[in-house]
């Protein structure tokens, strides 16, 4: 395997990061830390700054939540936080896409488009499991057509004349090439 | 329980047989839900557009319930308490915290490091189930969540938990100056929020551009503000440096974020996913900016990436300033608003809708019906004892 400058670097020292090296700094580089004016942060108000972004390691955290399922980590952190969310864990052909999908950075487009692709899996996946749970698609209810009927129905109506038309004429299209071609053999 | 539960894009469910939320760690509280209402966020998560929404999860990050139960470190909360949730789930210990940015917990959201801990939003928020629902569970229940004060209305207590806090940071993180002309792009509940608290910082001029006229109509008189309908326009960038002088306006904020209109380029690239939504807004708004102006982000975008027009940023010398709000930080301040009389939230909730109707909600806020500003679902047992 390739070795990459990820790798050769040593875990992190328990230490304020402000601190690390500051003395030989101020010594070597004339005028080190001379002007800076803690006023200007651009970040105020939002962040009330309290020194705490350099105290990374040593902050107190809560007790670990208890993993019972399957918690998938962005590979820029080294452990799952404290407490993490246990709706829908990873599962099927979605969730082999998803683990595939955190091997790879928040910065990179592999990490985000795949994980859309198991999201579009995963809308096949949940409709599978419906239909073996012996619930059966209601677009009435759960595409909200219902409020397109009480608030938009001409709209609505003629969008459904629309979308009836092209679903017609693609089934007459298609069952008029396929009778063609057994003509076409039986001759 | 009854609970939202998300089929795919486009398709919710009312789902009466979900599995009551547990107890899953010692800070943890379980609350009945009592108001939720339906974000515009939300609105990303229905139509597919933010990555990693799985098929099965609960939405809502916009809730008010009352403790049913606690865990067993929780100190701060009691069984019977009426609370507010703010949408961020922050551990409160963390540097990030620590220094008030509850909006970016480092210690709630294994699944994103660009993205802090949420209710109800995707695993690229954590992965919690949100408030949509009759019960939920509210991690870290000690830090966030407050009492609901006592004479708060309840419905201006919902809207405290993101709608009224974000547009709120998004006039603030503006840093307006008295006697500022602020543009807001987008006339949804964000954006007519914070065109509104824009005076509280002193604007001179608070003008509101969309494209829906009733929406525009609202904000006139709910945030006291222009309002105008870039349809009527040829270019949005002339019409405000016109309305300034030429010189382009102090302050713009983006309250529209991945799924605005009006750039054909930007529209398309945005729907076939070659970028994380159309950038209309941002491209309108950085050229609208005078020179040196202050480019507030408070619409969400999805995480990949986005044309934007960043030489324009580098040459003009504008400021760029964007965040989730940090609710928890703001809600003394707002508290006070509200209850002095000074800041109406309840005023922008349009619609009142049981939760077993969850999936119209969804569509009539997606679809604009009915002249929709903001959907509030209640729960069949919202006040039960």
């Amino acid at each position: 395997m390739k070795n990459v400058l990820e790798d050769i670097i040593e875990p992190p020292v328990d230490r304020k990061i402000a601190n690390r090296n500051m003395n030989d700094r101020v010594q070597d580089i004339p005028g080190w830390g001379m002007d800076a004016d803690p006023d200007n942060d651009p970040t105020y108000p939002m962040k009330h700054s309290t020194g705490a972004d350099h105290e990374r390691l040593n902050y107190v955290k809560a007790p670990q939540q208890r993993q019972n399922i399957e918690v998938l980590r962005s590979i820029e952190r080294p452990n799952i936080t404290r407490v993490f969310g246990t709706s829908t864990p990873p599962a099927g052909l979605s969730g082999a896409i998803r683990r595939y999908a955190y091997k790879f950075s928040e910065a990179t487009a592999t990490h985000w488009m795949t994980l859309i692709l198991a999201d579009r899996v995963d809308v096949i996946q949940g409709k599978l499991n419906d239909l073996k749970h012996g619930i059966f698609p209601n677009p009435w209810i759960e595409r909200g057509w219902r409020a397109e009927w009480k608030h938009n129905r001409p709209a609505f109506l003629g969008r459904m004349a629309v979308t009836t038309l092209v679903i017609t004429a693609g089934i007459l299209l298609i069952t008029r090439k396929s009778r063609g071609k057994k003509m076409l053999a039986n001759s | 329980m009854l609970a939202m539960n998300f089929r795919g894009p486009y398709q919710i469910r009312p789902d009466r047989n979900r599995p009551m939320p547990e107890i899953e760690h010692p800070y943890d509280a379980i609350v009945r839900v009592t108001r939720s209402l339906v974000c515009g966020s939300d609105l990303h998560l229905y139509h597919g557009l933010v990555p990693d929404t799985r098929v099965g999860m609960t939405f809502g990050h916009e809730f008010t319930g009352i403790v049913e139960e606690i865990g067993s470190g929780v100190q701060n909360l009691e069984v019977g308490d009426h609370v507010l949730v703010p949408f961020n789930i922050a551990c409160g210990t963390c540097p990030f915290c620590k220094q008030e940015l509850y909006g970016n917990c480092h210690e709630a959201n294994s699944e994103a490091t660009a993205v802090g801990g949420f209710f109800g939003y995707a695993h690229t928020g954590g992965g919690y189930d949100g408030g949509q629902a009759e019960y939920v569970r509210v991690p870290y229940a000690d830090v966030s969540p407050i009492k609901i004060p006592e004479g708060m209305d309840i419905e201006d207590a919902v809207l405290l938990t993101d709608v009224v806090p974000t547009g709120y940071q998004a006039a603030e993180q503006a840093g307006i100056q008295k006697g500022d002309t602020v543009v807001v792009f987008g006339a949804g509940p964000i954006g007519i929020m914070a065109a509104r608290c824009a005076w509280f910082f002193g604007a001179g001029r608070v003008i509101i551009i969309d494209h829906i006229d009733y929406r525009l109509e609202f904000a006139k008189k709910y945030s006291y503000c222009e309002a105008y309908n870039f349809k009527e326009m040829n270019d949005p960038v002339v019409f405000v440096k016109k309305l300034t002088d030429w010189y382009g306006a102090d302050v713009c904020i983006d309250a529209v974020g991945c799924e605005a209109v009006g750039h054909g380029l930007q529209d398309i690239t945005g729907r076939m996913l070659l970028q994380a939504g159309s950038g209309t807004a941002l491209h309108w708004a950085v050229n609208s900016l005078k020179k040196g102006g202050i480019l507030s982000i408070i619409g969400v975008y999805g995480p990949p990436w986005n044309l934007a027009p960043i030489g324009s940023i580098m040459n003009k010398g504008i400021t760029v300033r964007a965040n989730q709000a940090s609710v928890k930080r703001l809600l003394p301040k707002l508290i006070d608003h509200v209850m002095s009389g000074r800041l109406n939230p309840k005023g922008i909730i349009s619609h009142r809708i049981p939760l077993e109707e969850v999936s119209d909600a969804y569509r009539m806020f997606s679809k604009k019906l009915d002249n929709i500003i903001k959907p509030l679902l209640i729960p069949p047992r919202a006040f039960a004892a």
